[in-house]
């Protein structure tokens, strides 16, 4: 079976504003990404990586080019669409941004509920298992105030991984956790994608965890570049 | 509407958990919505209180058509009219008879506490009784005597050993202007806003309590038909034949008459309206605030639902969620203590503050129409919840 490629990119330009105030953050970017590849995106800050994530995860409707994401055109698609889109994606945050009301349990079946297919039940027996991957099964009823921050992110893992995506989205995962809880966030992350042979594309300034990944892109100044002389 | 309530069953009850998860909000709504539905419930109680102690007389009539003065106000000013305007009612085809009944009201001395209070007084034909009150008719004989009355012991102020020794059979005596009266039986109805009370009495002694009225000139007529005919026809053929200084009304025409007057000539009815859309107002402003700081502390995390694919009606459903439950959680206690306040009010003010289903009815739909309209307000912070800034 031949691998279609899970995300393709083609001549995306991104404007921010608009009039006089309008402001290129993007410039004829070009990716493909297969299905199954981990890749990590670096760059300085304010170099478009976000906003180029944030394109790729159907949170922003893309104005020019092509963007195809698992075989769908989401160039200039509707909220409707951009929002049906989301659901195939899993998101994980610098922030964990968990629901402060819910308990770990209930934050990772939240995850599932979005697809409205599975029982109330179903999706929390899914919850459970998916937190005890993440190492978490003695803590399914706290609150997010009685987590630590690596605890939390790894919530925040469950949450995304559990409904299985094809793709996952990951924005500075370590950026607010010390050096082995973001080391053990980002294993558990790899794994886990392994396990369920999803496509991460991860955004990171962290040195300690570029090794995860089987491809790195770099970008600057809105383009990227395939062979960045930064990062060899 | 099984799928229905199936998908609500399966949900996460966000709007629940977030309200339990902030007690003091949670309170502090449930407080503010309570406190208006008291506000509510009270200006409802007066208010119909008010029309129904105005117009418990008026409803109690017995008669068919009923004339009044053009210059008639309402029941405690109904001016007076002619004597003759009755024979010549009782000229038209169809009349039975034309009663008279005087009213007026007078200060009397409280034969318990010795202290000036007034007094609604009605003289009637103790033939054919005006009133529909069991309790006067058994007494008619009793009003016949000279200087005796019956006595409304729903009257406001103390009278309590005054009744006790009614009950045993003794008379109590006490004045109106100069003269002595005796109280020789007692009927419920209760204290108006205008009167503290009631008397009635025998047409004859009505004359005598009020030296300056005259017996040609009354408050009230009261028609009785004979069967078999239209009481809107013989309305029309009184109208007639009786010149324009009286006003003929059926029975119910009276009532609504009286209804109309209260509710647009005296102040109070706009008040208690006024009373009612003040609670409505507080209650929407406090709930909106409570839900729109709801909202705002967890934009993060809506942002972070919107960016997993939840659609911005699964976050209004949380809004309009937590304003049903704030409904159900801040009337209950609400009409708790109005329950409380109508019978503390009942028995300090001795007007009637009845609890019917109907006003239950509409203070809940009131309740839920105000956390609703503001839990739409609320959500138009929702907007701001954009998922493409969380990252």
């Amino acid at each position: 079976m031949t691998q279609n490629p899970a995300i393709i990119v083609q001549q995306v330009d991104h404007y921010f504003g608009s009039g006089q105030l309008q402001k290129q953050v993007l410039f004829d970017i070009n990716l493909q990404i297969e299905s199954g590849e981990i890749v990590i995106m670096t760059g300085p800050s304010g170099s478009g990586k976000t906003t180029l994530l944030t394109l790729i995860g159907s949170l922003r409707s893309a104005q020019s080019g092509s963007l195809k994401i698992l075989g769908q055109e989401l160039c200039q698609a509707s909220r409707d669409t951009l929002t049906q889109a989301r659901r195939n994606n899993g998101y994980i945050f610098q922030a964990h941004n968990l629901h402060g009301s819910l308990t770990a349990l209930e934050n990772v079946q939240m995850g599932l509920e979005v697809h409205g297919s599975m029982l109330k039940a179903e999706r929390h027996e899914r919850a459970a298992e998916m937190l005890k991957k993440v190492g978490l099964e003695d803590r399914l009823h706290y609150l997010p105030s009685g987590l630590s921050g690596g605890q939390k992110q790894r919530v925040a893992i469950a949450r995304a991984l559990v409904s299985h995506p094809k793709i996952v989205l990951a924005d500075e995962p370590t950026a607010a956790l010390d050096k082995k809880s973001g080391r053990d966030v980002v294993d558990i992350m790899h794994d886990l994608a392994k396990q369920q042979g999803c496509t991460i594309l991860l955004v990171t300034h962290d040195n300690r965890i570029l090794d995860i990944a089987d491809r790195i892109i770099y970008m600057e100044d809105g383009r990227l570049s395939k062979q960045p002389e930064a990062v060899s | 509407m099984l799928g229905f309530i199936q998908t609500l069953k399966q949900r996460t009850p966000l709007g629940l958990l977030q309200l339990k998860h902030d007690r003091m909000r949670l309170l502090t709504a449930i407080a503010g919505i309570t406190f208006a539905d008291v506000l509510i419930f009270m200006q409802l109680g007066f208010s119909d209180a008010l029309l129904r102690t105005n117009t418990q007389y008026p409803r109690n009539l017995q008669a068919d058509l009923v004339i009044i003065s053009t210059q008639a106000k309402n029941f405690g000013q109904l001016r007076t009219f002619t004597r003759r305007r009755l024979y010549q009612a009782q000229d038209v085809p169809g009349v039975a008879d034309a009663d008279a009944l005087y009213i007026g009201s007078a200060d009397w001395r409280n034969p318990q506490t010795r202290e000036e209070t007034s007094m609604l007084i009605l003289g009637q034909n103790p033939e054919r009784p005006a009133l529909n009150l069991p309790e006067v008719n058994q007494q008619l004989e009793a009003i016949r005597q000279p200087d005796t009355v019956v006595f409304d012991q729903a009257s406001r102020g103390d009278y309590s050993t005054m009744i006790e020794q009614v009950n045993q059979g003794e008379f109590v005596t006490t004045e109106i202007g100069l003269r002595t009266v005796t109280v020789a039986g007692l009927f419920t109805v209760g204290a108006s806003f205008a009167d503290d009370g009631a008397l009635i009495t025998s047409d004859q002694n009505f004359l005598r309590l009020f030296p300056r009225r005259d017996a040609g000139t009354v408050s009230l007529g009261l028609i009785h038909l004979e069967p078999g005919y239209d009481p809107e026809q013989v309305q029309a053929d009184l109208a007639e034949r009786l010149p324009d200084d009286v006003l003929v009304l059926t029975h119910e025409g009276y009532i609504d008459f009286e209804l109309a007057e209260i509710q647009s000539n005296s102040p109070v009815g706009f008040v208690f309206s006024l009373g009612t859309a003040m609670g409505f107002i507080v209650g929407t402003v406090i709930v909106y605030q409570v839900l729109s700081t709801d909202v705002n502390s967890h934009l993060a995390e809506y942002a972070t639902f919107k960016a997993m694919g939840y659609r911005n009606s699964y976050l209004l459903g949380i809004i309009f969620e937590e304003a049903l439950i704030l409904t159900l959680f801040g009337f209950m206690p609400g009409m708790a203590i109005s329950i409380v306040a109508y019978q503390l009010t009942e028995a300090a003010t001795a007007l009637p503050m009845l609890m019917p289903f109907s006003r239950t009815v509409i203070v809940f739909l009131l309740t839920l129409v105000m956390c609703t309209f503001s839990g739409a307000i609320a959500t138009r912070r929702l907007q701001a919840a954009d998922p493409a800034d969380i990252f």
